[in-house]
């Protein structure tokens, strides 16, 4: 593989036929090639996420980021956005859903798709790519560090998001999960909840808890990033990926 | 984690943003990621005017310390003030 890419700003179809922005990086000098539909954290569609769309096609997948904020604030700049989004408590969980099913689509449709898109989130799109893996025809599901898919969110929070964890039966691909020992939201019980709910509903998936990591350690710019989690948690992620979307 | 705890107030005065100075109208404060701030999280406050949409916006992100230091000095500043004037 030799790593080239290409990747720019689209338009695709949403929730409800909505025309949102997106991100796209796919790459070049491969004749197929799977589909990951990358959701961005709640600090927005920003410059670190889409570094992270940009690796997957430098891994040879093509890769799309929806900007989720996209009707919340148009034109806006992502930080702006996102305090947009958060100021209306987050993304509603239809509309995610439409807007990754959206994603999918644009994927599966681009010349050189084998047809498999697979789906990735960190933070809160953690537990928005379980909630879009059990909704859509997909192939593959990583959650990163997804808060709340067990558990209610402490009372007074404006969070429009309540816990999915009951929706573990309509899982509709394998799954794979990475999180800190140190983290709090999902905690390590949060966390083997939902293995235990997976396991009850004979789900596919793998966890892995990583010692010494907490919240966010895939995010390269912030304090919390872990080069031993974040350096072994894209190994699992490449692995994964190539059992489940290539070819 | 992504706390989304926000308080939310009316504000009157003015900031001054990317755009140059704004009426301000409302202001929120949250504890959550930061956009930028060296830190895991931080006290966030957004000053906005909603009505001209989500770029009018000054925001700063504090460290917890740092948050209730200003605080403590907007408090002290007002009780120092001359009666009538704040």
């Amino acid at each position: 593989m030799n790593e080239a890419l290409i990747a720019e700003t689209v338009s695709i179809t949403g929730h409800d036929g909505d025309e949102i922005e997106a991100y796209l990086a796919r790459p070049l000098g491969v004749d197929s090639f799977g589909g990951v539909v990358v959701i961005h954290h709640m600090p927005g569609y920003d410059g670190g996420t889409k570094e992270i769309t940009r690796t997957f096609a430098a891994h040879g997948y093509a890769a799309l980021m929806p900007n989720l904020y996209h009707r919340d604030a148009p034109g806006a700049s992502p930080d702006d956005a996102a305090a947009a989004a958060r100021a209306k408590g987050g993304v509603p969980d239809e509309r995610l859903v439409g807007d990754v099913g959206g994603a999918a689509d644009y994927l599966r449709a681009l010349q050189g798709s084998n047809g498999k898109v697979g789906v990735i989130g960190y933070c809160s799109g953690g537990r928005q790519s379980f909630l879009a893996a059990c909704s859509l025809p997909l192939d593959a599901a990583v959650d990163c560090y997804g808060a709340f898919v067990v558990g209610e969110p402490p009372e007074g929070m404006p969070l429009k998001a309540g816990p999915i964890v009951h929706l573990a039966p309509n899982l509709r691909c394998p799954l794979l999960g990475l999180f800190g020992a140190d983290d709090k939201y999902p905690s390590p019980d949060q966390v083997a909840e939902l293995d235990k709910a997976l396991t009850e509903a004979g789900k596919a998936h793998e966890f892995h808890v990583y010692d010494g990591a907490g919240h966010a350690f895939f995010s390269v710019s912030r304090p919390a990033y872990r080069v031993e989690a974040a350096g072994d948690g894209w190994q699992k992620i490449w692995d994964f990926y190539r059992r489940y979307l290539a070819g | 984690m992504c706390t989304y705890l926000t308080e939310k107030i009316a504000v009157a005065g003015s900031g001054k943003g990317t755009a140059g100075w704004i009426p301000l109208t409302d202001a929120t404060v949250y504890l959550d990621h930061p956009q930028n701030a060296p830190a895991e999280h931080t006290l966030n406050i957004d000053f906005l005017n909603p009505a001209q949409g989500p770029s009018a916006r000054v925001a700063v992100e504090l460290t917890a310390d740092s948050a209730r230091a200003l605080a403590r000095a907007i408090e002290a500043t007002l009780q120092a003030a001359p009666p009538g004037l704040a």
